[in-house]
């Protein structure tokens, strides 16, 4: 023990000049992120914008209309369906994922020996394409030729759940990692405390594990509701927004708009309420959960 | 300082490449877009029939026509379903294509009120291939307010119904004439335990079919005729309804099978059903030919038989007017580089030897003398059956979703695939319609 600390003392005169910058490197250091994102969010975000006050249908120049895609908008009556299905897709997407994943997550990060084996196997689906999980699940959903032989996308409610269904099967993996990742960060000694006190595994799971989960839940819960918002792939191959319209989440109002209908001053007005909406609900969550005040979740202890 | 300097530069440097990297994305190629070196962009649809405009490319990028011009020409297949969306994007840029494959009618409606497109009017009259080349009732049905915008590069497409011989024979049925007799037939399959008609209805252009042909034998090809100008009222003519109750009943019927929402005609699903025997009937472009003598060679051959959409008894229309693609079109940007080379290119369209190749993949072309050709054809009594349909058609009413004008395609089959579900009455179908804007 002795070496490492007669090292940083013979260091540290030499460091002192600099001493202030220690760990703090300059701003300097943050342009190339900066200007990546302002180039391929902001930039296209302030188009988007822009475009959302205009008439455009692709060719020529786009003409000014003010506020008029807002209007008709706020007054599409398929504005208010897109927006229930899209909030009851996130909500019914967290539900069923956090579920599962939380306590797949928790399993993982135990010392089982099969259980690094089962772990990748688990983490395969996450590697898939969106786009190939979505048609192997057509497939597979195919009414005359597929494994399940009802009319499953072909009903309200069928579609919608195989909606949830496909996207939990690709997404779940990657929160079950979150979680096992969360789950390892719990001391081992707050469970060695509970066991003396008698607490039983169940009691341990809801007593520690959980409440020290918080963090963690709240940033794939953030993680989960924004990405429900933006789902699109698995919709668009599925269901294309039916039977009818009733799958007619928001993105895919917005891509319908822009490139079926080329009406891109409308899509564009969807897509600018589509960021409004995701950035307002994420900032929610975090103020809910209280995750960005960033308290340690050993507080107390 | 001195590090800090450093770093300065690095990041500065960085952004600068950054900077210079997005501006080199947006120009584009505008380098040898002056001269008339380079290569003209022709964009098509990219199935496999695709592969007769690449060999008639390539001839021709090999032939005295295009040294005489200086200009080759480059094909890019497009894939199916995105093709007009993509089209639409490259067309709004600096990179838009000099050819493209387009339906006429409202799926060019955009660039020519953008003045994007070469009116051919002019080209056509001066040049005898072109003029004489076609049946003129082709280049009329793709044109514009009378103004023709595209030079015919693919077979006619008219919509048949298409039925199993084998089950026919099996149930002791026959081939409907009439709309009577096809309820009777819808009839009986169904008692045999028989879907009576395959439906790939998660594309929903194959539910519009139904439609189409449904409103042009009870009201007539003026019904449509009055639509497609975009006169939303005219959706309120008796036959839209008509035809709207005749749907809903066959579909409450179970005509179409259980799932027939989540079956496509793209991957195959539909034809299948009528291949092996689940199905007995299946209306659908003549495309299908080709469909199932891709999947199901022997059925094709053997069992695959094909009538006119029957008669409406009492009804308006004609039991030859037909509905469907006249044909495909080669369209002319304004912006091209090399008029002269995409014209040479043009007129080899109305060639024999293009004809040939045509007629040589199952396809019925549009020239004027494409019915000689068809003896040779893999299937000449498939092919001249379409010909003479054709040919003596009073009528040829252009696909819906590409004869409307754009804003209308997806809202139109929107509810068109609402009424099939059941989630619309055929009055709240009418009414909506009318509401188009």
């Amino acid at each position: 023990m002795t070496y490492p600390v007669t090292k940083s003392a013979a260091a540290a005169p030499k460091g002192d000049v600099r001493a202030t910058h220690v760990g703090r490197p300059h701003a300097s250091w943050a342009l190339p992120g900066v200007l990546f994102f302002t180039f391929f969010a902001v930039v296209p975000m302030a188009l988007a914008v822009y475009l959302s006050l205009t008439d455009w249908n692709g060719l020529g120049d786009p003409g000014f209309v003010g506020l008029e895609n807002w209007k008709n908008l706020f007054t599409d009556p398929q504005l208010m369906h897109s927006l229930l299905v899209t909030v009851l897709l996130t909500v019914v997407s967290w539900a069923f994922q956090t579920v599962i994943s939380l306590l797949l997550g928790v399993w993982a990060a135990g010392k089982q020996r099969n259980r690094a084996v089962l772990s990748a196997i688990f983490f395969v689906p996450f590697l898939l394409s969106s786009t190939a999980i979505a048609l192997l699940f057509f497939a597979l959903l195919d009414p005359n030729y597929g494994v399940v032989t009802g009319d499953t996308l072909g009903t309200t409610s069928g579609a919608f759940l195989a909606i949830v269904f496909v996207g939990a099967w690709q997404f779940i993996p990657f929160h079950t990692l979150i979680y096992q990742g969360g789950a390892r960060q719990i001391p081992e000694v707050l469970y060695q405390a509970a066991a003396i006190d008698g607490a039983t595994g169940l009691r341990q799971f809801f007593s520690i594990t959980l409440p020290q989960l918080r963090h963690t839940m709240a940033m794939s819960g953030v993680l989960m509701v924004v990405g429900s918002l933006t789902y699109f792939e698995t919709v668009l191959i599925l269901t294309q927004g039916g039977p009818g319209t009733d799958t007619k989440i928001l993105p895919y109002l917005m891509y319908e708009a822009g490139f079926r209908s080329y009406d891109y001053g409308y899509a564009s007005a969807v897509a600018t309420f589509l960021v409004i909406a995701a950035t307002g609900l994420s900032l929610l969550l975090v103020r809910v959960t209280g995750f960005g005040k960033m308290n340690s979740v050993r507080e107390g202890m | 300082m001195e590090h800090l300097s450093r770093r300065w530069f690095l990041g500065v440097s960085g952004a600068t490449l950054l900077t210079a990297g997005l501006t080199a994305c947006g120009s584009g190629d505008d380098s040898g877009e002056d001269g008339k070196g380079g290569p003209l962009t022709a964009f098509v649809w990219g199935d496999d029939a695709a592969r007769i405009q690449e060999e008639a490319i390539q001839r021709f990028n090999t032939s005295p026509a295009a040294k005489k011009t200086g200009g080759t020409i480059k094909l890019q297949r497009i894939p199916g379903s995105d093709y007009p969306a993509k089209l639409r994007t490259a067309m709004g840029s600096p990179s838009a294509p000099d050819l493209f494959f387009n339906w006429g009618g409202g799926s060019i409606k955009a660039y020519v009120d953008e003045n994007q497109l070469i009116d051919l009017h002019d080209i056509i009259e001066s040049t005898p291939e072109l003029k004489n080349g076609f049946l003129p009732s082709i280049i009329q049905s793709g044109a514009l307010d009378g103004r023709p915008y595209g030079i015919p590069m693919r077979g006619m497409q008219p919509v048949l119904l298409f039925f199993n011989k084998k089950v026919f024979a099996q149930n002791g049925l026959q081939a409907p004439t009439s709309w009577d007799q096809l309820l009777e037939t819808n009839k009986k399959l169904k008692a045999s335990g028989i879907q009576p008609f395959a439906l790939g209805g998660a594309d929903k252009w194959t539910e519009l079919m139904w439609v189409e042909y449904l409103v042009d034998r009870i009201g007539g090809p003026e019904v449509f005729r009055k639509i497609q100008n975009g006169d939303a009222a005219a959706w309120g003519d008796p036959a839209v309804l008509r035809a709207a109750e005749e749907i809903k009943k066959l579909v409450d019927g179970g005509a179409f099978g259980k799932g027939f929402s989540s079956v496509q005609y793209n991957n195959g699903g539909a034809s299948a059903l009528l291949a092996q025997g689940k199905a007995g009937m299946h209306l659908m472009g003549s495309w299908e030919y080709s469909t199932q003598l891709g999947k199901f060679k022997k059925f094709a051959e053997k069992d695959l038989g094909w009538v006119a959409f029957p008669a409406y008894n009492g009804g308006q229309g004609d039991i030859k007017n037909v509905v469907g693609n006249p044909t495909n079109y080669w369209s002319l940007s304004a912006r091209t580089k090399n008029r002269e080379a995409a014209i040479a290119f043009l007129k080899t369209c109305a060639s024999e030897e293009y004809a040939k190749a045509l007629v040589a993949n199952g396809d019925i072309p549009t020239t004027a003398d494409a019915g000689a050709l068809l003896d040779a054809s893999p299937n000449p009594e498939f092919a001249k059956f379409q010909y003479e349909l054709v040919q003596d058609a009073p009528a040829f009413t252009l696909s819906w979703d590409q004869a409307v004008k754009p804003e209308w395609q997806t809202p139109m089959l929107t509810e068109i695939d609402k009424l099939f579900l059941g989630q619309s009455s055929p009055k709240e179908f009418v009414t909506a319609l009318k509401g188009l804007k």
